[in-house]
């Protein structure tokens, strides 16, 4: 059968040029590959950017950057990294490609509206970028634009806002497309229930971004406002107030972690029962705490203000809202514990990512307890600390359930099984890399190393050094990951339709998928993960009917 | 065209959603993109009330400078907008089609309406030095100036939404015209007009807090 590759639907029809044939393309599968394409690019060139101010910082004192271009190339690389890769990150990439086939659908609810999103996406990263060639420099804001420093600077912040505010709506766009689709799409007889919990992910991750996204696109216009008209809102000189800049700023943003991590979740829930042969441990609570982190993780932004000038009540109830938004996470964590118990266990390379992200997110998650206690969060605020507690979640979790998703369903996207021993070797210098370049952040933010400093005490040599180190190990199992998807692609071995004995709909229909995936639809009154002997017990014909 | 089914073991079949062709679908998820609209206009909302909240006598005065008139004839002008917008897609579904054409294009002429009267309205104050920015507006009192500022912002946005509206009513008139909205097909027009309800309710929401406080 003739996979996605071969033939393809575009917004205008039919096209003979193959060029022509991806960019206008409206089949989620060409999309999400199109997502993917942009988004790894960008991604390493903000992992250079870090490899680069980690070289700056491994001695103490100036060495070759100036303090101005390491301002602004820690807001390039905070701004790629988080409006331009880790947002869109796993929803418009895995999601886009597994959301339709998992549901049993021929593809999302709105086509076309999917199609817009990568447009706008990539019109936002232009306007990002377009900063960098204009002469002024990027901006030196950090990622997070405070007022009054965003509305003074003479570098170039406005681009940037303006790309912000675009790729808001590309998000927007794409969490009502998700919303819709999952609402409508489902294979008759699927109810909520019976979805993988992959999709829970999304459902929660698509709410996010429906309610939180419109937040932070009128505070950045406001702000682009306040830059050409001087509006007033956010500038204290004419009565407005920069500390509701930081609410509305963390309202979205806060949120924003929740939206990368939640997809992560599903990633794990996903991965852990094919490589335990078995089913879920509390299917249901996995779903619910999902959606109840999205809920929870809504009323919680007051903690990055616990600093700034809010009152002591309003510092009590953000630190006790924060202390319970740990508390569905706890369950998801104790249930895949769960799962592991007596199932039997396969170390492959998605499995071994996957349970990589588990230590680094409990680790990342319990910093992030401490930082949640409004005393030690005096001390430890705008420390290292609070860069390490970010990073063990988001590149410690995030990145690797992503990383563990990509393993995991490469041959599902390329029909083709990547090596083996390169995976695991990959994955042995990013876990021991990662490690070694964030745990010392702990103990230097501890001992009161500040963030975003261009330069430290000499105190503070060893930690940073072990951390250039760690950096490097961090790079080059990144790059053997690129070397050895690469390579699969050539040499791989052919996949075949379920090479993992797993039980989701993805794995019933051939790898590379044909273009709307499915020929018949079929009728799913059945259970996620349905296991017996270590085989899945659902089994379908050609039409999509079940095989007993 | 025959519905497509899915079968179970039994053999009982069970229809499956059209992804190319879903009525509810979506008008679901215009529903959603209005809650966004309605997250961002929100925080407008907010940023509104806790400032007047901070200043409320000066809020007061300066509300005491807009037209209360002109902005309550541009309410009534919406008020019919909206009364002649959803009565074009009522008639659009009974198969009226020539009245349901005439009746949005009285809705384009009385949006159109709408955005002159806000055009004057804002000209006069930019004469008179009042804008973000200006001179006079920042030699007033902080209380003022907010005032101003979000005025000109909310009132703006809620202009460029008109603007958009207009856009799509015409697009609805060139859909009906080519037969891209027929009375069996209606979902396009459906939404528009939920969207110019939305709008609409906005300015409901915006006249009150910006012309009446002062009367």
């Amino acid at each position: 059968m003739p996979s996605f590759y071969h033939e393809t639907k575009t917004v205008f029809g039919t096209h003979k040029n193959p060029i022509l044939q991806w960019i206008f393309t409206v089949d989620h599968k060409r999309i999400a590959l199109l997502y993917m394409g942009v988004m790894f690019t960008l991604f390493f060139l903000a992992v250079s950017a870090a490899v680069t101010m980690r070289a700056e910082l491994f001695f103490p004192g100036p060495q070759f950057l100036k303090p101005h271009t390491y301002n602004e190339l820690f807001t390039f690389h905070g701004v790629t990294m988080i409006f331009l890769f880790i947002v869109p990150g796993i929803p418009a990439a895995l999601g886009n490609f597994i959301l339709p086939l998992m549901l049993g659908a021929r593809d999302l609810s709105f086509p076309r509206l999917n199609l817009l999103s990568w447009w706008l996406y990539v019109i936002g990263v232009a306007t990002a970028y377009s900063a960098l060639m204009s002469g002024h420099g990027f901006a030196d804001t950090g990622w997070t634009f405070y007022a009054p420093y965003s509305l003074r600077t003479d570098s170039h912040v406005l681009p940037t806002l303006i790309a912000a505010f675009i790729l808001g709506i590309s998000s927007i766009l794409t969490g009502i497309n998700f919303v819709v689709t999952i609402h409508r799409l489902r294979a008759p007889g699927m109810g909520f229930f019976k979805m993988p919990l992959f999709v829970w992910g999304l459902y929660s991750t698509a709410w996010i971004q429906v309610l939180a996204t419109p937040v932070i696109g009128i505070t950045l216009l406001l702000v682009i406002l306040e830059r050409t008209l001087n509006i007033g809102i956010f500038d204290p000189t004419k009565g407005g107030d920069p500390i509701l800049y930081e609410h509305l700023f963390w309202i979205y943003s806060h949120p924003a972690v929740y939206l990368m991590i939640l997809p992560g979740f599903g990633i794990v829930s996903e991965v852990l029962t094919t490589f335990t042969r078995r089913t879920i441990f509390g299917y249901h609570a996995i779903a619910i705490s999902s959606a109840s982190i999205a809920g929870i993780g809504y009323l919680v932004w007051g903690h990055h203000m616990l600093t700034s000038g809010i009152s002591d009540m309003a510092r009590i109830i953000f630190s006790l809202l924060t202390f319970l938004v740990a508390v569905p996470t706890g369950v998801k964590i104790f249930d895949w514990m769960a799962t592991l118990y007596k199932g039997s266990i396969i170390l492959a390379t998605p499995m071994l990512w996957i349970l990589g992200s588990i230590v680094n997110f409990t680790i990342g998650g319990l910093t992030g307890l401490t930082l949640a206690a409004i005393g030690a969060d005096i001390h430890l605020h705008d420390t290292y600390f609070v860069v390490a507690h970010f990073h063990y979640t988001i590149l410690g979790g995030v990145m690797f359930m992503f990383i563990g998703g990509l393993h995991y369903w490469y041959p599902k996207i390329t029909g083709k099984i990547y090596d083996e021993v390169r995976g695991r070797i990959a994955f042995g210098l990013m876990f021991m890399g990662f490690n070694m370049l964030w745990f010392p952040m702990f103990i230097a933010g501890f001992l009161g190393n500040p963030r975003r400093y261009f330069d430290y005490l000499p105190t503070f040599t060893i930690y940073h050094q072990m951390a250039g180190v760690g950096a490097v190990l961090v790079a080059s199992g990144l790059l053997t990951i690129l070397y050895n998807f690469a390579r699969g692609l050539k040499e791989g071995k052919e996949a075949g339709p379920n090479p993992w004995n797993a039980t989701t709909l993805e794995w019933h229909i051939s790898s590379p998928p044909p273009l709307e995936n499915f020929s018949k639809i079929p009728y799913v009154d059945f259970d996620p993960y349905e296991y017996e002997h270590g085989e899945p017990v659902v089994h379908f014909d050609e039409n999509f009917r079940r095989v007993v | 065209m025959k519905k497509e089914m899915a079968y179970d073991i039994q053999g009982n079949s069970y229809p499956v959603a059209d992804y190319n062709d879903d009525y509810d679908g979506e008008k679901f998820g215009f529903w959603i993109f209005l809650l966004t609209e309605m997250m961002m206009f929100g925080v407008l909302f907010l940023l509104f009330a806790i400032n007047f909240y901070r200043h409320s006598e000066l809020f007061g005065i300066s509300s005491g400078n807009l037209n209360v008139w002109l902005g309550g004839v541009n309410t009534v002008i919406l008020l019919l907008s909206t009364y002649t917008m959803g009565l074009a897609s009522l008639m659009m579904r009974q198969g009226k089609v020539r009245v349901s054409a005439y009746l949005v294009g009285t809705t384009v002429v009385m949006a159109i309406l709408f955005l002159s009267i806000k055009a004057f309205e804002w000209s006069v104050d930019i004469h008179h030095g009042i804008y973000p920015g200006s001179s006079i507006l920042d030699a007033k009192d902080k209380g003022e100036i907010l005032f101003f500022g979000l005025y000109f912002v909310m009132t703006g946005l809620h202009g460029l939404h008109v603007i958009v509206g207009i856009a799509l009513m015409s697009w609805v008139l060139l859909l009906i015209r080519s037969g891209g909205v027929r009375p069996e097909h209606t979902i396009v027009m459906k939404n528009v007009t939920l969207y110019w309800d939305f709008v609409h309710l906005i300015w409901i929401i915006l006249f009150p807090i910006f012309y009446m406080i002062g009367v």
